[in-house]
Protein backbone atom coordinates (compact mmCIF):
# COMPACT_ATOMS: atom_id res chain seq x y z
CA UNK A 1 0.00 0.00 0.00
CA UNK A 2 1.16 3.52 -0.70
CA UNK A 3 1.42 6.24 1.92
CA UNK A 4 0.38 9.83 2.20
CA UNK A 5 3.55 11.68 1.37
CA UNK A 6 5.17 14.95 1.94
CA UNK A 7 7.43 16.24 -0.81
CA UNK A 8 10.49 14.89 0.99
CA UNK A 9 9.03 11.41 1.31
CA UNK A 10 10.49 8.84 -1.02
CA UNK A 11 8.38 5.86 -0.04
CA UNK A 12 5.70 5.95 -2.72
CA UNK A 13 4.05 7.92 -5.48
CA UNK A 14 3.16 11.56 -5.03
CA UNK A 15 -0.47 11.92 -5.95
CA UNK A 16 -2.22 14.60 -7.97
CA UNK A 17 -3.74 17.71 -6.44
CA UNK A 18 -7.39 17.78 -5.52
CA UNK A 19 -9.64 19.74 -7.82
CA UNK A 20 -9.60 23.51 -7.36
CA UNK A 21 -12.85 24.75 -5.84
CA UNK A 22 -13.84 27.58 -8.17
CA UNK A 23 -16.24 28.93 -5.54
CA UNK A 24 -13.23 29.71 -3.35
CA UNK A 25 -11.82 32.15 -5.93
CA UNK A 26 -12.90 35.21 -7.88
CA UNK A 27 -14.42 34.44 -11.26
CA UNK A 28 -12.44 35.81 -14.23
CA UNK A 29 -15.10 38.33 -15.26
CA UNK A 30 -15.87 40.75 -12.43
CA UNK A 31 -17.19 43.99 -14.00
CA UNK A 32 -16.87 45.99 -10.76
CA UNK A 33 -13.12 45.60 -11.30
CA UNK A 34 -13.18 47.19 -14.73
CA UNK A 35 -9.89 45.91 -16.14
CA UNK A 36 -11.17 42.34 -15.86
CA UNK A 37 -13.76 42.95 -18.58
CA UNK A 38 -11.35 42.82 -21.53
CA UNK A 39 -8.87 40.54 -19.75
CA UNK A 40 -11.11 37.58 -18.91
CA UNK A 41 -11.66 34.59 -21.20
CA UNK A 42 -15.21 34.20 -22.53
CA UNK A 43 -14.90 30.43 -22.86
CA UNK A 44 -15.00 28.03 -19.93
CA UNK A 45 -11.68 26.70 -18.68
CA UNK A 46 -10.99 23.17 -19.90
CA UNK A 47 -10.37 20.53 -17.24
CA UNK A 48 -8.16 17.48 -17.69
CA UNK A 49 -6.95 14.55 -15.66
CA UNK A 50 -3.80 15.73 -13.91
CA UNK A 51 -0.43 14.78 -15.38
CA UNK A 52 3.17 15.05 -14.20
CA UNK A 53 3.24 18.49 -15.80
CA UNK A 54 0.85 19.83 -13.15
CA UNK A 55 2.07 17.65 -10.26
CA UNK A 56 5.64 18.99 -10.43
CA UNK A 57 7.12 22.47 -10.02
CA UNK A 58 10.50 24.19 -9.77
CA UNK A 59 12.57 23.45 -6.67
CA UNK A 60 14.41 26.41 -5.13
CA UNK A 61 17.59 26.25 -3.07
CA UNK A 62 18.26 28.41 0.01
CA UNK A 63 21.56 29.62 -1.46
CA UNK A 64 19.67 31.24 -4.33
CA UNK A 65 18.37 33.87 -1.93
CA UNK A 66 20.44 36.62 -0.31
CA UNK A 67 20.79 37.15 3.44
CA UNK A 68 18.60 40.30 3.40
CA UNK A 69 16.03 39.11 0.90
CA UNK A 70 13.37 38.80 3.61
CA UNK A 71 14.18 42.08 5.35
CA UNK A 72 12.52 44.96 3.51
CA UNK A 73 13.70 47.34 6.25
CA UNK A 74 17.32 46.92 5.18
CA UNK A 75 17.45 45.28 1.75
CA UNK A 76 17.23 48.63 -0.06
CA UNK A 77 18.43 50.98 2.71
CA UNK A 78 20.98 53.49 1.36
CA UNK A 79 21.60 56.14 4.03
CA UNK A 80 19.14 55.20 6.75
CA UNK A 81 16.06 53.20 7.52
CA UNK A 82 12.78 53.53 5.60
CA UNK A 83 10.05 55.67 7.15
CA UNK A 84 6.93 53.92 8.37
CA UNK A 85 5.46 51.44 10.82
CA UNK A 86 7.94 48.66 11.47
CA UNK A 87 6.20 45.29 11.22
CA UNK A 88 7.07 41.62 11.08
CA UNK A 89 4.78 39.38 9.03
CA UNK A 90 4.86 35.65 9.55
CA UNK A 91 2.73 32.56 9.11
CA UNK A 92 2.51 29.02 7.84
CA UNK A 93 1.99 27.70 4.34
CA UNK A 94 -0.02 24.50 4.50
CA UNK A 95 -2.01 22.47 2.04
CA UNK A 96 -5.75 21.85 2.25
CA UNK A 97 -5.19 18.76 4.38
CA UNK A 98 -3.11 20.70 6.89
CA UNK A 99 0.27 19.37 5.76
CA UNK A 100 3.11 21.91 5.87
CA UNK A 101 4.36 23.04 2.46
CA UNK A 102 8.12 23.00 2.87
CA UNK A 103 10.60 24.95 0.81
CA UNK A 104 7.83 26.98 -0.84
CA UNK A 105 9.04 30.22 -2.45
CA UNK A 106 7.10 33.13 -0.93
CA UNK A 107 7.66 36.43 -2.75
CA UNK A 108 6.13 39.71 -1.60
CA UNK A 109 5.90 43.22 -2.99
CA UNK A 110 4.23 46.38 -1.74
CA UNK A 111 4.01 50.16 -1.74
CA UNK A 112 5.90 52.24 0.83
CA UNK A 113 4.34 53.99 3.81
CA UNK A 114 2.97 56.71 1.47
CA UNK A 115 1.20 54.23 -0.77
CA UNK A 116 3.79 54.80 -3.51
CA UNK A 117 5.37 51.96 -5.48
CA UNK A 118 8.95 51.85 -6.70
CA UNK A 119 7.89 51.17 -10.28
CA UNK A 120 8.49 53.04 -13.54
CA UNK A 121 4.77 53.28 -14.15
CA UNK A 122 3.63 54.61 -10.74
CA UNK A 123 3.09 58.38 -10.87
CA UNK A 124 1.19 58.90 -7.60
CA UNK A 125 2.04 62.12 -5.72
CA UNK A 126 2.73 60.20 -2.49
CA UNK A 127 6.44 60.52 -1.84
CA UNK A 128 9.09 57.95 -2.66
CA UNK A 129 11.27 56.65 0.14
CA UNK A 130 14.92 56.43 -0.96
CA UNK A 131 15.53 53.70 1.61
CA UNK A 132 12.66 51.43 0.66
CA UNK A 133 12.58 49.05 -2.32
CA UNK A 134 9.38 47.15 -1.58
CA UNK A 135 10.09 43.54 -2.42
CA UNK A 136 11.32 40.49 -0.58
CA UNK A 137 11.33 36.71 -0.70
CA UNK A 138 11.79 33.76 1.61
CA UNK A 139 11.59 29.96 1.53
CA UNK A 140 9.33 28.21 4.04
CA UNK A 141 11.10 26.02 6.59
CA UNK A 142 10.45 22.37 7.51
CA UNK A 143 7.24 23.40 9.30
CA UNK A 144 6.01 25.49 6.39
CA UNK A 145 6.79 28.68 8.32
CA UNK A 146 7.94 31.94 6.74
CA UNK A 147 8.81 35.36 8.16
CA UNK A 148 9.84 38.75 6.80
CA UNK A 149 10.16 42.31 8.09
CA UNK A 150 8.91 45.49 6.43
CA UNK A 151 7.06 48.78 6.87
CA UNK A 152 3.28 48.76 6.74
CA UNK A 153 2.22 49.95 3.26
CA UNK A 154 -0.11 52.93 2.86
CA UNK A 155 -3.40 52.83 0.95
CA UNK A 156 -3.33 54.40 -2.50
CA UNK A 157 -5.72 55.75 -5.10
CA UNK A 158 -6.28 54.09 -8.45
CA UNK A 159 -8.38 54.70 -11.47
CA UNK A 160 -11.28 52.30 -11.51
CA UNK A 161 -14.07 54.59 -10.48
CA UNK A 162 -12.39 57.96 -10.02
CA UNK A 163 -12.30 57.99 -6.22
CA UNK A 164 -11.17 54.41 -5.76
CA UNK A 165 -8.64 53.54 -3.00
CA UNK A 166 -6.93 50.26 -2.34
CA UNK A 167 -6.72 49.22 1.31
CA UNK A 168 -3.20 48.75 2.62
CA UNK A 169 -2.02 45.45 1.18
CA UNK A 170 1.01 43.31 0.46
CA UNK A 171 1.09 41.25 -2.71
CA UNK A 172 2.06 37.58 -2.36
CA UNK A 173 3.29 35.02 -4.83
CA UNK A 174 3.64 31.42 -3.67
CA UNK A 175 5.33 28.63 -5.59
CA UNK A 176 4.74 25.32 -3.81
CA UNK A 177 5.24 21.63 -4.64
CA UNK A 178 3.26 21.56 -7.85
CA UNK A 179 2.47 23.79 -10.81
CA UNK A 180 -1.22 23.34 -9.93
CA UNK A 181 -0.60 25.13 -6.60
CA UNK A 182 0.84 28.28 -8.18
CA UNK A 183 -0.89 31.21 -6.50
CA UNK A 184 -0.77 35.00 -6.44
CA UNK A 185 -2.85 36.83 -3.87
CA UNK A 186 -2.88 39.86 -1.55
CA UNK A 187 -2.68 40.29 2.22
CA UNK A 188 -4.86 42.92 3.93
CA UNK A 189 -4.64 44.26 7.48
CA UNK A 190 -7.10 43.66 10.30
CA UNK A 191 -9.47 46.55 10.88
CA UNK A 192 -8.81 48.51 7.66
CA UNK A 193 -12.08 50.35 6.83
CA UNK A 194 -11.26 50.33 3.10
CA UNK A 195 -11.53 46.53 2.92
CA UNK A 196 -15.34 46.28 2.53
CA UNK A 197 -15.36 48.89 -0.26
CA UNK A 198 -12.60 47.49 -2.45
CA UNK A 199 -13.80 46.18 -5.84
CA UNK A 200 -10.74 43.92 -6.13
CA UNK A 201 -11.53 42.28 -2.79
CA UNK A 202 -15.19 42.07 -3.75
CA UNK A 203 -14.31 39.83 -6.68
CA UNK A 204 -14.05 37.05 -4.05
CA UNK A 205 -17.46 35.41 -3.79
CA UNK A 206 -17.67 34.63 -0.07
CA UNK A 207 -17.20 36.55 3.15
CA UNK A 208 -15.22 33.73 4.76
CA UNK A 209 -12.77 33.64 1.86
CA UNK A 210 -12.31 37.41 2.07
CA UNK A 211 -11.58 37.04 5.77
CA UNK A 212 -8.87 34.51 4.97
CA UNK A 213 -6.87 37.29 3.28
CA UNK A 214 -6.86 39.53 6.35
CA UNK A 215 -3.70 39.33 8.43
CA UNK A 216 -4.35 39.49 12.16
CA UNK A 217 -2.44 41.59 14.64
CA UNK A 218 -0.24 39.13 16.54
CA UNK A 219 0.77 41.23 19.50
CA UNK A 220 2.18 38.27 21.42
CA UNK A 221 4.92 38.03 18.83
CA UNK A 222 5.65 41.75 18.70
CA UNK A 223 9.18 42.84 19.55
CA UNK A 224 8.86 45.37 22.40
CA UNK A 225 10.20 48.84 21.58
CA UNK A 226 10.86 47.69 18.01
CA UNK A 227 8.11 46.26 15.78
CA UNK A 228 4.55 44.97 15.72
CA UNK A 229 3.71 41.62 14.20
CA UNK A 230 1.00 40.32 11.88
CA UNK A 231 0.08 36.69 11.26
CA UNK A 232 -0.92 35.49 7.81
CA UNK A 233 -1.36 31.80 6.99
CA UNK A 234 -1.74 30.49 3.46
CA UNK A 235 -3.49 27.36 2.25
CA UNK A 236 -2.45 25.75 -1.05
CA UNK A 237 -4.17 22.92 -2.84
CA UNK A 238 -3.85 19.53 -1.19
CA UNK A 239 -2.05 16.59 -2.73
CA UNK A 240 -4.09 13.45 -2.90
CA UNK A 241 -2.88 10.14 -1.61
CA UNK A 242 -2.69 7.47 -4.29
CA UNK A 243 -3.92 4.38 -2.48
CA UNK A 244 -3.45 2.12 -5.47
CA UNK A 245 -0.73 2.02 -8.07
CA UNK A 246 -1.09 4.44 -10.97
CA UNK B 1 -38.51 24.45 -3.25
CA UNK B 2 -35.34 24.34 -1.25
CA UNK B 3 -33.20 21.28 -1.31
CA UNK B 4 -31.51 20.73 2.02
CA UNK B 5 -28.07 19.22 1.80
CA UNK B 6 -26.22 18.01 4.83
CA UNK B 7 -22.46 18.25 4.86
CA UNK B 8 -20.71 15.35 6.56
CA UNK B 9 -18.75 16.67 9.53
CA UNK B 10 -15.62 14.81 8.45
CA UNK B 11 -15.42 16.79 5.23
CA UNK B 12 -15.45 20.04 7.15
CA UNK B 13 -12.73 18.81 9.41
CA UNK B 14 -10.34 17.38 6.87
CA UNK B 15 -10.26 19.93 4.11
CA UNK B 16 -9.45 23.62 4.41
CA UNK B 17 -10.40 26.01 1.61
CA UNK B 18 -7.56 27.15 -0.64
CA UNK B 19 -6.44 30.75 -0.09
CA UNK B 20 -8.33 32.83 -2.67
CA UNK B 21 -6.47 34.30 -5.61
CA UNK B 22 -6.19 38.03 -6.28
CA UNK B 23 -4.85 39.89 -9.30
CA UNK B 24 -1.09 40.43 -9.54
CA UNK B 25 -1.86 44.06 -10.36
CA UNK B 26 0.05 46.46 -12.64
CA UNK B 27 3.21 46.49 -10.49
CA UNK B 28 3.72 42.73 -10.32
CA UNK B 29 7.27 43.35 -11.61
CA UNK B 30 8.37 44.92 -8.32
CA UNK B 31 8.20 41.59 -6.59
CA UNK B 32 8.80 39.14 -9.41
CA UNK B 33 11.01 41.10 -11.85
CA UNK B 34 12.40 44.11 -9.94
CA UNK B 35 14.95 45.00 -12.63
CA UNK B 36 12.09 45.52 -15.04
CA UNK B 37 10.30 47.70 -12.47
CA UNK B 38 13.43 49.85 -12.61
CA UNK B 39 15.66 48.99 -9.65
CA UNK B 40 18.37 46.63 -8.46
CA UNK B 41 17.79 44.84 -5.18
CA UNK B 42 18.58 41.10 -5.33
CA UNK B 43 21.98 39.58 -6.11
CA UNK B 44 20.29 36.70 -7.89
CA UNK B 45 17.39 37.56 -10.20
CA UNK B 46 15.06 34.95 -11.68
CA UNK B 47 14.62 35.44 -15.39
CA UNK B 48 13.90 34.12 -18.85
CA UNK B 49 17.26 32.51 -19.71
CA UNK B 50 16.64 28.88 -18.81
CA UNK B 51 19.71 27.37 -20.49
CA UNK B 52 23.30 27.12 -19.36
CA UNK B 53 26.25 26.23 -21.62
CA UNK B 54 26.01 22.52 -20.79
CA UNK B 55 22.23 22.17 -20.88
CA UNK B 56 21.25 19.24 -23.11
CA UNK B 57 18.84 19.63 -26.01
CA UNK B 58 17.90 21.77 -28.97
CA UNK B 59 18.18 25.49 -28.16
CA UNK B 60 15.00 27.37 -28.93
CA UNK B 61 13.60 30.82 -28.34
CA UNK B 62 9.94 31.11 -27.40
CA UNK B 63 8.51 34.48 -28.27
CA UNK B 64 5.03 35.93 -28.18
CA UNK B 65 2.59 38.65 -27.26
CA UNK B 66 -0.60 38.73 -25.23
CA UNK B 67 -3.73 40.54 -26.45
CA UNK B 68 -6.84 41.64 -24.59
CA UNK B 69 -10.36 41.44 -26.00
CA UNK B 70 -9.97 44.71 -27.93
CA UNK B 71 -6.84 43.42 -29.66
CA UNK B 72 -4.65 45.71 -27.54
CA UNK B 73 -1.27 44.42 -26.39
CA UNK B 74 -1.04 43.58 -22.69
CA UNK B 75 2.30 45.18 -21.91
CA UNK B 76 2.11 44.61 -18.15
CA UNK B 77 1.63 40.84 -18.22
CA UNK B 78 3.98 38.52 -16.31
CA UNK B 79 4.53 35.02 -17.65
CA UNK B 80 6.09 31.93 -16.13
CA UNK B 81 6.86 28.66 -17.89
CA UNK B 82 7.44 25.12 -16.61
CA UNK B 83 8.72 22.30 -18.76
CA UNK B 84 10.53 18.96 -18.84
CA UNK B 85 14.15 18.56 -19.93
CA UNK B 86 15.22 17.23 -23.34
CA UNK B 87 14.70 13.65 -22.12
CA UNK B 88 11.15 14.40 -21.00
CA UNK B 89 11.79 14.51 -17.24
CA UNK B 90 10.81 17.22 -14.77
CA UNK B 91 13.37 18.44 -12.23
CA UNK B 92 11.13 17.59 -9.27
CA UNK B 93 10.93 14.57 -6.93
CA UNK B 94 7.35 13.73 -7.96
CA UNK B 95 8.65 12.79 -11.42
CA UNK B 96 9.50 9.08 -10.98
CA UNK B 97 9.95 8.34 -14.67
CA UNK B 98 13.07 6.32 -15.36
CA UNK B 99 14.77 9.10 -17.33
CA UNK B 100 17.91 11.18 -16.71
CA UNK B 101 17.78 14.50 -14.87
CA UNK B 102 19.76 17.31 -16.50
CA UNK B 103 21.65 19.08 -13.69
CA UNK B 104 22.01 22.10 -16.00
CA UNK B 105 18.28 22.54 -16.53
CA UNK B 106 15.68 23.56 -13.97
CA UNK B 107 12.82 23.88 -16.44
CA UNK B 108 11.38 27.10 -15.04
CA UNK B 109 11.54 30.69 -16.22
CA UNK B 110 9.83 34.00 -15.64
CA UNK B 111 9.57 37.26 -17.57
CA UNK B 112 7.45 40.33 -18.10
CA UNK B 113 6.30 41.44 -21.53
CA UNK B 114 8.32 44.40 -22.78
CA UNK B 115 6.65 47.67 -21.71
CA UNK B 116 7.06 49.12 -25.24
CA UNK B 117 6.71 46.24 -27.67
CA UNK B 118 4.60 43.87 -25.55
CA UNK B 119 6.87 40.99 -26.60
CA UNK B 120 7.88 38.30 -24.11
CA UNK B 121 10.53 35.66 -24.71
CA UNK B 122 12.33 32.69 -23.14
CA UNK B 123 15.65 31.09 -24.05
CA UNK B 124 15.13 27.42 -23.45
CA UNK B 125 15.34 23.95 -24.99
CA UNK B 126 12.70 21.88 -26.71
CA UNK B 127 11.31 19.48 -24.09
CA UNK B 128 11.05 15.73 -24.56
CA UNK B 129 7.79 13.80 -24.24
CA UNK B 130 6.35 13.14 -20.79
CA UNK B 131 3.91 10.44 -19.79
CA UNK B 132 0.32 11.62 -19.27
CA UNK B 133 -2.66 10.26 -17.37
CA UNK B 134 -3.41 6.56 -17.99
CA UNK B 135 0.11 6.01 -19.35
CA UNK B 136 -0.53 7.82 -22.64
CA UNK B 137 2.41 9.83 -23.94
CA UNK B 138 1.93 13.60 -24.10
CA UNK B 139 3.29 15.59 -27.03
CA UNK B 140 6.19 17.93 -26.19
CA UNK B 141 4.76 20.99 -24.48
CA UNK B 142 5.56 23.92 -22.20
CA UNK B 143 3.17 24.92 -19.42
CA UNK B 144 2.54 28.68 -19.16
CA UNK B 145 0.82 30.78 -16.54
CA UNK B 146 -0.18 34.42 -17.00
CA UNK B 147 -0.56 37.02 -14.26
CA UNK B 148 -1.59 40.64 -14.82
CA UNK B 149 -3.73 43.55 -13.84
CA UNK B 150 -7.31 42.54 -14.64
CA UNK B 151 -6.60 38.80 -14.33
CA UNK B 152 -8.10 37.65 -11.03
CA UNK B 153 -6.65 34.14 -11.06
CA UNK B 154 -3.52 33.14 -12.99
CA UNK B 155 -4.44 31.74 -16.41
CA UNK B 156 -2.94 28.35 -17.30
CA UNK B 157 -2.27 27.37 -20.87
CA UNK B 158 0.12 25.14 -22.81
CA UNK B 159 2.40 25.74 -25.74
CA UNK B 160 2.66 22.87 -28.21
CA UNK B 161 5.06 22.80 -31.15
CA UNK B 162 3.56 23.37 -34.59
CA UNK B 163 6.10 21.03 -36.23
CA UNK B 164 5.18 18.02 -34.06
CA UNK B 165 2.13 16.90 -36.05
CA UNK B 166 2.48 13.23 -35.21
CA UNK B 167 2.84 13.65 -31.45
CA UNK B 168 0.23 16.41 -31.32
CA UNK B 169 -2.30 14.20 -33.09
CA UNK B 170 -2.28 11.71 -30.20
CA UNK B 171 -1.78 14.13 -27.29
CA UNK B 172 -4.45 13.41 -24.65
CA UNK B 173 -4.78 17.05 -23.57
CA UNK B 174 -5.12 18.45 -27.11
CA UNK B 175 -7.57 15.69 -27.95
CA UNK B 176 -9.48 16.48 -24.79
CA UNK B 177 -10.45 19.82 -26.33
CA UNK B 178 -13.83 19.01 -27.78
CA UNK B 179 -13.78 21.89 -30.27
CA UNK B 180 -11.14 20.94 -32.81
CA UNK B 181 -10.93 24.50 -34.13
CA UNK B 182 -9.71 25.69 -30.72
CA UNK B 183 -6.75 23.26 -30.58
CA UNK B 184 -4.66 25.31 -32.99
CA UNK B 185 -4.61 28.24 -30.54
CA UNK B 186 -2.05 26.17 -28.59
CA UNK B 187 0.33 25.55 -31.51
CA UNK B 188 3.47 27.67 -31.72
CA UNK B 189 4.88 28.28 -35.19
CA UNK B 190 8.50 27.45 -35.89
CA UNK B 191 10.69 30.06 -37.58
CA UNK B 192 14.36 30.22 -38.41
CA UNK B 193 15.89 33.59 -37.60
CA UNK B 194 19.62 34.27 -38.09
CA UNK B 195 20.55 30.71 -37.21
CA UNK B 196 18.18 30.67 -34.26
CA UNK B 197 15.07 28.54 -33.90
CA UNK B 198 12.15 30.66 -32.74
CA UNK B 199 8.71 29.44 -31.78
CA UNK B 200 6.10 32.19 -31.96
CA UNK B 201 3.19 31.90 -29.60
CA UNK B 202 0.66 34.71 -29.33
CA UNK B 203 -2.00 34.50 -26.63
CA UNK B 204 -5.46 36.00 -26.87
CA UNK B 205 -7.41 36.34 -23.66
CA UNK B 206 -10.60 36.82 -25.69
CA UNK B 207 -11.41 36.77 -29.42
CA UNK B 208 -9.94 39.90 -31.01
CA UNK B 209 -11.52 42.20 -33.63
CA UNK B 210 -8.97 41.09 -36.27
CA UNK B 211 -10.39 37.58 -36.14
CA UNK B 212 -7.88 36.22 -33.62
CA UNK B 213 -9.33 33.39 -31.59
CA UNK B 214 -9.34 33.10 -27.81
CA UNK B 215 -6.52 30.85 -26.56
CA UNK B 216 -7.53 27.70 -24.70
CA UNK B 217 -7.04 28.03 -20.94
CA UNK B 218 -7.06 25.13 -18.51
CA UNK B 219 -8.40 24.36 -15.09
CA UNK B 220 -5.31 22.32 -14.09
Amino acid sequence: MSHILSIDGQSGPLGPFVQRDSEAHPPALTPGYKTSILRSPRNALIANLPTLSEMTAPVFQPQELGAKDNDLLTNFAKDGLPIGERIVVHGFVRDQFGQPVRNALVEVWQANASGRYRHKKDQYIGSMDPNFGGCGRVLTDANGHYVYRTVKPGPYPWRNRINEWRPAHIHYSISGDGWAQRLITQLYFEGDPLIPECPIIKTIPSESQIRSLIALLDKDHAKPMDSLTYRFDITLRGRNATWFEN
Amino acid sequence: MTIQLTTPLTTQLTRYPETPSQTGGPYVHIGLAPQQAGFEIFDNNFGNVMVQPDTLGERIRVEGRVFDGSGTLMRDVLIEVWQANAAGKYAHPADRQDKPLDPAFRGWGRTGADFDTGVFSFETIKPGQVVGANGQLQAPHICLILFARGINTGLHTRLYFGDEDLANATDPILNGIEWEVRRKTLLATREQRAGEVVYRFDIRIQDTPDGGKETVFFDV
